[in-house]
């Protein structure tokens, strides 16, 4: 998939900032300088995807991650993302399929221009962490004719029945130790050192424990964050470049704090127009959300004081609530867990489980489903988890269609009526039920 | 009325063959379930799955498609958007009526995002009946991904066992690794004739006899494809000034059958193509030998000669090489691309395909089928113009 928005820059720009979002910002800026500095300095560029991304493993053996997914967002929040995705269907791909894959081969026959305005390496290396999307495979078949560059297949069995069985572990962690690992110590031309690699699980589970805390404080009246539009921004650092830092463990920690001094204080979460002022409506949101009017979106829910408690989305690249942490003593087995558990790899009874628990922890008004037209893994489905949920729960659900990057598929008007009644829809019910 | 003159042998194989694809009531299944009483018919999407295990248990796998054949009813409201490829929406409805009440469980292949889906689709709706996601590897080692898959075979015996299937046994595994070697043979058979004398046997039909065993047992559907093997020699030869092409991107979704006669009568020999690929999936024979673990037999098949589709990962072979080898191999003139519209592995792969295809000067062109595509009139017109360029200048251009 999909995610995150990695830079804080561009959505908050006229909303106050947090300390820790200054800090990502940094973090962002300086992971962007080493990357541009990469091939001067003979440090090895690995692309890789965010659900299943073997970040610690990459780190360990010093070279650089980018993440293609990130740069399509990335494109599509700065309004590059429409003239990309046309040049890709210019040249012979279909209107039908994933926009991140077009918008990113967009990009690169752009010049590979990133999100700070410099050029993005090209990679020594393609990690494919298939993972939950089959369109994984075949972007990386496509970068790799452009690249030239080898290609590594980490396949992950697909969680159909909710649990990751001794064989599927064995599987990944046979992968990682007699392919994945030698080819990646090939393009570094080192070995890995395995103290380093639980040095950095070790760091990325405390950076675990607080991201779980900051989804937990939700369930607090108002809720002191947004777990969808501003859960985007939470997750940029531990989907991205950074688990298994220092850095990550310090902005989190940072992050945590803030959240909870605003639960102490009474006080809801950031909004694109500063803090919000009250909380009308909870809701549970299933699906990525639209970046190329990521603003706009968020505003019809924000200025309806309509709050996230809880998404799927936001577990895309790591699903950490139900337990889940990188494991120090058992680095192979944990890195192997960690990409069979992302949301994207989970089977549809088991994400319907999984709202249905968000739904009912973080005491939600409703839940809606953002359906996106490009991404077949998370859409394709959808409306049977509706109508399950809403039969499981009692809690109303709803549907808008949009696209991840494409702006041809993102109808305001339409959106925003649907969004209006279905609040509405909301309100009558509360008033009906407290009469 | 059919659609073979009264005179021609392989009128009755191939109207037999019809009847046996249309029939959305699998009217066939149910008639084996009764002359085998207490046996389980499992279906399948439409690709590859492990068939000589499920043989083996006592089953019959059917091959159950999506919406390009003949009109599905879809009641209530489908359980997918407008923009998925049309596979899902008459699949799990298929039910609602009754129709696949004869079905006691279905396999869902790893083959893409909508039928991985599907598979939890099947069991959020059908919560008694049996679903499994079949877990294709897509590591091609023996010893890594072929271990896995072996285990993945052996789950699912087991699971259909505790549901009134036999216990996987050695002896008859092989013996059904055996019914397969030979139904393979049979359709290498049959594809070598239409290769060779498409005036014979034209891709319609072929198409027609392979999918004929979506609900057939295998002895019994080698023996289909032996009498039409038997008989087609004795038709009347006669020769088309037509274009020989491969036809690639129809390995899930089946093209409505008219479509592929379309094609036909648009000047194409349809001298090879990825319809029916659950049953072409593997090249050459599954080990057979008794002194060979038969599981492992079946899995390293799958690992080490799995042919070539969208859903593999080609590692560090170049993309399209195997298309252009078998351009070459069937003297194909050109390549036309017929996907089902939204099929995202067909789709994305297109485009490196038409580039291996360009660096080798093959001409190629490309149409998308929906549900139920029933007029041909643009296809004919775009197939016709792409056959004349061919046969005029060697090219599409
Ligand atoms: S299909 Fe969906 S999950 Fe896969 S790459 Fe595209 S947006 Fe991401
Ligand atoms: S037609 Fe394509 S997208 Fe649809 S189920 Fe089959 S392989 Fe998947």
């Amino acid at each position: 998939m999909t995610t995150v928005t990695q830079s804080a820059a561009t959505a908050h720009e006229a909303a106050e900032k947090d300390t820790s979002q200054v800090e990502q910002k940094r973090m962002i800026a300086d992971h962007f300088e080493k990357l541009t500095r990469a091939k001067a300095e003979g440090k090895k560029v690995v692309y890789t995807f965010v659900p299943g991304n073997l970040t610690e493993l990459i780190g360990a053996l010093d070279m650089l991650p980018v993440l293609p997914e990130i740069n399509a967002l990335q494109s599509g929040m700065r309004k590059k993302s429409g003239a990309y995705i046309a040049e890709a269907e210019k040249s012979g791909h279909s209107e039908d399929v994933c926009t991140y894959v077009k918008c990113d081969l967009g990009m690169l026959k752009n010049g590979n221009i990133g999100p700070t305005g410099t050029k993005i390496p090209s990679p020594d290396l393609l990690l494919l962490s298939y993972t939950g999307c089959f369109t994984f495979m075949k972007w990386f078949e496509i970068l790799k004719e452009e690249y030239k560059c080898p290609v590594v297949m980490l396949h992950v069995p697909y969680q159909s029945d909710g649990e990751i069985t001794p064989e599927m572990r064995q599987y990944v962690v046979d992968q990682l130790r007699d392919v994945v690992i030698p080819a990646m110590e090939e393009v570094a031309g080192k070995k890995l050192d395995m103290k380093e690699l639980a040095r950095r699980l070790a760091l990325s589970k405390q950076a675990e424990d607080d991201l779980v805390a900051v989804w937990e404080s939700a369930q607090n009246r108002p809720s002191p964050i947004d777990g969808y539009f501003g859960g985007v921004y939470y997750i940029g650092p531990i989907f991205s470049a950074f688990r298994g830092t220092e850095d990550a463990v310090t902005y989190y920690r940072m992050l945590r704090g803030e959240v909870e001094a605003r639960v102490k204080a009474g006080e809801g979460p950031m909004t694109p127009d500063g803090p919000a002022h009250e909380e009308r409506y909870r809701l549970v949101v299933e699906g990525p959300p639209n970046w190329t009017h990521f603003n706009d979106f968020w505003r019809m829910f924000s200025r309806e004081g309509a709050t996230i408690v809880a998404s799927t989305y936001t577990r895309v690249g790591g699903l950490y609530d139900t337990g889940f942490r990188h494991n120090p003593e058992s680095p192979l087995e944990s890195l192997a867990d960690y990409c069979l558990g992302c949301y994207t790899n989970l089977g549809l009874p088991t994400r319907t489980d999984l709202l249905e628990s968000y739904i009912k922890r973080y005491k939600a008004d409703g839940f809606l489903i953002n359906s996106v037209k490009s991404c077949n893994s998370f859409s394709a489905g959808q409306l049977v988890m509706l109508r399950e949920l809403e039969k499981r729960t009692g809690v109303p659900g709803g549907f808008i269609e949009s696209d991840l990057v494409d702006p041809r598929y993102f109808g305001k008007a339409n959106i925003e009526n649907r969004l209006q009644s279905y609040l509405q829809m909301l309100e009558a019910r509360r008033g009906r039920a407290s009469a | 009325m059919s659609a073979w003159d009264e005179t021609d042998p392989l009128r009755e194989v191939l109207s037999r063959s019809l009847s046996l694809v249309e029939d959305l009531s699998f009217a066939e299944v149910k008639r084996w379930k009764q002359a085998h009483p207490g046996q389980l018919a499992v279906g399948y999407m439409p690709i590859y799955v492990p068939r000589p295990m499920l043989e083996a248990i006592g089953c019959l796998p059917v091959a159950v498609f999506g919406g390009g054949g003949p009109p599905a009813i879809i009641p209530g409201g489908s359980a997918f958007q407008a923009v998925t490829c049309p596979i899902p929406p008459p699949t799990p409805e298929l039910s609602l009526p009754g129709r696949l009440d004869c079905i006691d469980g279905m396999l869902f292949p790893s083959i893409c995002d909508v039928i991985r889906n599907l598979g939890g689709i099947w069991k959020m709706l059908f919560p008694e009946r049996y679903g499994a996601y079949v877990d294709l590897p897509q590591n091609f080692d023996p010893a890594i991904g072929g271990k896995f898959y072996g285990q993945e075979i052996r789950r699912i015996a087991r699971e259909l066992a505790a549901r009134g299937a036999k216990p996987l046994q050695d002896d008859a595994l092989r013996a059904a690794i055996k019914r397969e070697n030979s139904r393979r043979a049979a359709l290498e058979a049959l594809d070598e004739l239409r290769q060779k004398e498409p005036w014979r046997l034209r891709a319609s039909e072929a198409y027609l006899l392979a999918r004929a065993g979506s609900v057939l047992d295998t002895e019994t559907h080698e023996a289909l494809l032996r009498e039409a093997l038997e008989q087609a020699p004795k038709r009347a030869a006669r020769v088309y000034d037509n274009v020989r092409v491969v036809v690639r991107g129809s390995f899930c979704e089946q093209p409505p059958l008219g479509l592929i006669r379309t094609l036909e009568a648009a000047g194409c020999d349809i001298v090879d193509d990825d319809f029916q690929l659950g049953l072409r999936s593997l090249s050459g024979d599954i080990d057979e030998s008794p002194d060979v673990d038969p599981v492992e037999a079946l899995s390293k098949a799958f690992v080490t000669r799995g042919v070539p589709t969208a859903s593999r990962y080609i590692g560090e072979e170049e993309k399209g090489r195997a298309l252009v080898d078998q351009v070459r191999a069937t003297g194909a003139e050109g390549v036309i691309f017929a996907a089902a519209s939204f099929c995202d592995p067909a789709l994305l792969d297109q485009p490196m395909l038409e580039g291996a295809l360009d660096r080798a000067k093959v001409p190629h062109t490309s149409l998308k089928f929906g549900e139920n595509t029933g007029q041909f009139q643009v296809i004919k017109e775009q197939a016709g113009a792409f056959s004349d360029a061919v046969k005029l200048w060697g090219s599409a251009a």
